[in-house]
C-alpha cells in the first residue's frame, strides 16, 4: 500500500522535539528527523536503541592491539631476532608504544569507516531533502501518513512553519 | 539547549548572534566573497617563504646534509629542534578538539576547527625535518615494516626512533580523520547554500551525502566521542614518545624520567600560544569577534598560564635534581646551560616561558588583544629556544673536553625553517579561504547556551 509521507518543517529544536515526542506518544510512524545539529532527546522520541559503534570500536581496538603485539613478538623472537646492545629479544615494555599507536590507529580509522559505510556516507552520494534547509536553520520531522491521522493538522498544531509531502520518502 | 541546566552566572558563548541562519551566513559568507588585500599580501608572503624553503630543501638533498652546521659533536640541532617545535604546536589542536570535548568545555566549539587544522599543518611541517635528516628521503619508506625480498629483514621495534615514526604517522592520520569527521556536516551546509556550479559539485562530493538525519547524527555523535576518547591518550603518547628519543639515550641533560610529562606540558603550552596567535589574527581578519570572543581568549590565556607554571616547575626540578644527583656529568650539563656559551638562550627561554606568562594573572592583560599577541609570539620564541637549549646545549660539550665544539646554523638550516613557516601559513591561509573556519553545526548546538528567552530579547535590543 502506497502511503503518503509528510515533512513538518520547524524553526527550533524545542519545537521539533516536542512534535516528535507527541508523535511518538500517538504511535505515529516517524521515519526520521533532519536537524542542523544533534537534538538531544530525539533518540527516545524516535525510539532508537543506543549506538553500537562503541562495541565496534572496542573490537577494532582489540584486534589492532593483538595484531601489533603478535607481529612485533613474531619479528623480534622468531623471524629476525637481532641482538642490539644485549637487550632481551622479548623486551615487552619496548613493544608497548607501537602496540598502543596501532591500537588507536585501527580503532579510530576503523570506527569512522564503519560509521560512513553503515550510514551510507560515501563520496558522491546524494542527500535527500536538501532544499528544506535542514543543514541551515530548519528542523524537519518526517512521518508516514495513515488514513484518518490528519498529519497536516498535527504538524500545524505543534508549530510547524510548513508542511510538505514527499514522494518515495526519505529513508 | 532546553535539556541542559547551567548556572545563572554563566555567560553566553557567542556574542550578538540572533539565530541559526545567521551563524551559517556569518561563517560561510566570507568564503563566497573575494579575498581581502590583506589575505593576498599574507598569502604572497607565505608562498615566498615556502618557495625559498623548497629551494633550500632541494639544494640540501642535492648536496647532502653536510650543508648543515652540524659536526661530530653536535649531531642534532636545528632539524630536531624544529621537529619537536612543530609537533608540540600541533598538540594544542588535539587538546582543544578531544580533551576539552571530553570535559564538556563548550567554549571549544568556536576554535576547535581552526585549532585542528593547525594541528594537521604543524605535523606536516614537523614531518619534513626527520625526512630530510634521513639524507636519502626517497628511501623514507624503509622506516616502515613492509614485506620485502631481502630475507627476513625488519625495522627495529625496540628503537625509540621507530616508535616516533609510528606515533607521528598515527597522530597525523587520526588528527586528519577527526578533522574531516567534524567537517562533514559543515561541508553539507556549504553544499546546500551554494548555487549550481563546480563548487557545489566539489562540496557535494566531499560531504558524502550528509542530510542531517537524526539516525545518522546518533551514530555520528558516538563516533565523535570515541575518536575524542582515542585521541586523548594519543596526544599524550605522541609527545611522550618524542621525549623518549632523548630520555632513553645516555646524554646528560637528556637522560631524565621527567621528560614525558615535561614535554607533553611544554607541547600544550607552545600549542596554545600558537592558537592564541592564530585566533587573534583570524577573529580580526575574518570578522569573527562575535564567535571567538574575549572569553575564549581569556580561557586560552588561563591554559597558557597553568602550563607555563608546570614548565617552570620542570625547569627548576631539572636544575635541582642535577645538583642532587651528585653526578659530575649531569651537574656540568646544567651549569653549562646556565653559565656556558649558550647561556643567553637559556635565560631568554626562562624569560619567555616562565616570567612573561605571569602577566596573564591580570584580567586587564587577558583582555588586551595587542599585548596578548606580543605575549603569544614571545612564548612561541621561548618554546623554540627550549628545544634548542635541551638539544644543542646538551650536546656541544660532551664527555671529552677535546671534542667540545661550537654550533651555528648555516643559511640552509635557517632557510628550511623559514620554509616550514611558509608551508604552515600557506596551508592555513588556504584553509581559511576554502573551508568553514568555525564548526557551524557545533556552534549552532551551543547558541542557546546560558541564554534564557528574555535574555535573547534584551540582547536583540542593542
Amino acid at each position: 500500500m502506497a502511503t503518503k509521507t509528510f515533512v513538518g518543517v520547524f524553526d527550533s529544536d524545542h519545537a521539533v522535539l516536542a512534535a516528535a515526542r507527541a508523535a511518538h506518544r500517538r504511535g505515529m510512524n516517524i521515519r526520521d528527523a533532519y536537524t542542523p545539529f544533534p537534538v538531544h532527546g530525539m533518540d527516545e522520541a524516535l525510539s532508537l536503541p543506543p549506538s553500537w559503534l562503541s562495541r565496534a570500536c572496542l573490537a577494532l581496538g582489540a584486534s589492532g592491539l593483538t595484531f601489533a603485539l603478535s607481529f612485533q613478538y613474531w619479528v623480534s623472537l622468531f623471524n629476525w631476532p637481532m641482538n642490539i646492545g644485549g637487550k632481551p629479544f622479548d623486551a615487552s615494555p619496548a613493544l608497548i608504544p607501537i602496540a598502543f599507536e596501532i591500537t588507536v590507529l585501527v580503532a579510530g580509522v576503523g570506527t569512522v569507516a564503519t560509521l560512513l559505510v553503515f550510514r551510507n556516507l560515501l563520496p558522491g552520494r546524494r542527500a535527500p531533502l536538501t532544499a528544506l534547509g535542514a543543514t541551515d536553520d530548519k528542523f524537519l520531522l518526517v512521518i508516514d501518513d495513515v488514513p484518518d491521522q490528519e498529519l497536516k493538522a498535527f504538524f500545524k498544531e505543534h508549530g510547524a512553519v510548513d508542511v510538505k509531502e514527499v514522494l518515495g520518502g526519505a529513508k | 539547549m532546553s535539556t541542559s541546566h547551567v548556572s545563572a552566572l554563566r555567560e553566553p558563548l557567542v556574542d550578538g548572534v540572533k539565530d541559526l541562519g545567521q551563524v551559517t551566513r556569518d561563517v560561510c559568507d566570507p568564503l563566497d566573497a573575494h579575498p581581502t588585500p590583506a589575505w593576498y599580501a599574507a598569502f604572497a608572503a607565505a608562498l615566498c617563504a615556502l618557495s625559498y624553503g623548497a629551494v633550500m630543501v632541494i639544494s640540501q638533498i642535492w648536496t647532502g646534509i653536510g650543508s648543515w652546521g652540524l659536526n661530530k659533536t653536535v649531531g642534532w640541532s636545528w632539524d630536531i629542534t624544529n621537529f619537536v617545535f612543530w609537533v608540540g604546536i600541533g598538540h594544542a589542536g588535539t587538546l582543544i578538539s578531544a580533551i576539552l570535548f571530553l570535559f564538556r568545555q563548550k567554549w571549544r566549539t568556536s576554535i576547535n576547527r581552526s585549532a585542528e587544522a593547525m594541528t594537521i599543518f604543524a605535523v606536516m611541517c614537523a614531518g619534513i625535518f626527520p625526512l630530510i635528516h634521513m639524507g636519502r628521503p626517497w628511501l623514507a619508506y624503509w622506516v616502515m615494516p613492509y614485506p620485502n625480498p631481502m630475507g627476513p629483514l625488519w625495522v627495529n621495534f625496540r628503537s625509540p626512533l621507530l616508535w616516533d615514526v609510528f606515533a607521528i604517522s598515527t597522530y597525523f592520520i587520526i588528527s586528519a580523520t577527526f578533522w574531516f569527521v567534524g567537517l562533514i556536516p559543515d561541508l553539507a551546509t556549504m553544499r546546500d547554500r551554494l548555487p549550481e556550479g563546480w563548487r557545489k559539485k566539489v562540496f557535494g562530493f566531499a560531504s558524502l551525502g550528509w542530510s542531517g538525519s537524526h539516525r545518522t547524527w546518533q551514530h555520528y555523535e558516538m563516533a565523535y566521542l570515541l575518536l575524542a576518547g582515542l585521541a586523548t591518550p594519543l596526544v599524550f603518547s605522541v609527545h611522550t614518545i618524542v621525549s623518549f628519543d632523548f630520555a632513553t639515550s645516555v646524554i646528560p641533560g637528556w637522560h631524565a624520567t621527567i621528560f614525558p610529562p615535561y614535554f607533553v606540558c611544554g607541547a600544550i603550552f607552545s600549542g596554545f600560544a600558537m592558537v592564541l596567535t592564530l585566533m587573534i589574527i583570524a577573529r580580526k581578519v575574518m570578522n569573527f569577534e562575535g564567535y571567538i570572543t574575549l572569553r575564549h581568549i581569556g580561557a586560552i590565556c588561563k591554559v597558557i598560564l597553568l602550563t607555563s607554571m608546570i614548565v617552570g616547575l620542570a625547569y627548576s626540578t631539572e636544575l635541582i635534581i642535577s645538583y642532587y644527583s651528585s653526578n659530575h656529568y649531569e651537574r656540568f650539563a646544567f651549569i653549562n646551560r646556565i653559565k656556558g656559551p649558550f647561556a643567553g638562550f637559556y635565560w631568554m627561554m626562562v624569560f619567555c616561558n616562565v616570567l612573561v606568562p605571569q602577566t596573564l594573572w591580570f584580567e586587564k592583560i587577558r583582555r588586551d588583544v595587542r599585548v596578548l599577541f606580543l605575549i603569544s609570539i614571545l612564548i612561541n620564541v621561548g618554546m623554540w629556544l627550549e628545544r634548542f637549549v635541551i638539544i644543542t646545549i646538551s650536546l656541544h660539550r660532551d664527555y671529552l673536553p677535546s671534542s667540545w665544539t661550537d654550533y651555528s646554523p648555516t643559511y640552509v638550516e635557517i632557510g628550511t625553517y623559514i620554509g616550514s613557516f611558509g608551508l604552515f601559513f600557506t596551508c592555513f591561509l588556504l584553509f581559511c579561504r576554502l573551508l568553514p573556519m568555525i564548526a557551524i553545526s557545533e556552534v549552532k548546538g551551543v547558541l542557546s547556551y546560558a541564554r534564557s528567552d528574555q535574555d535573547k530579547e534584551s540582547r536583540h535590543g542593542h
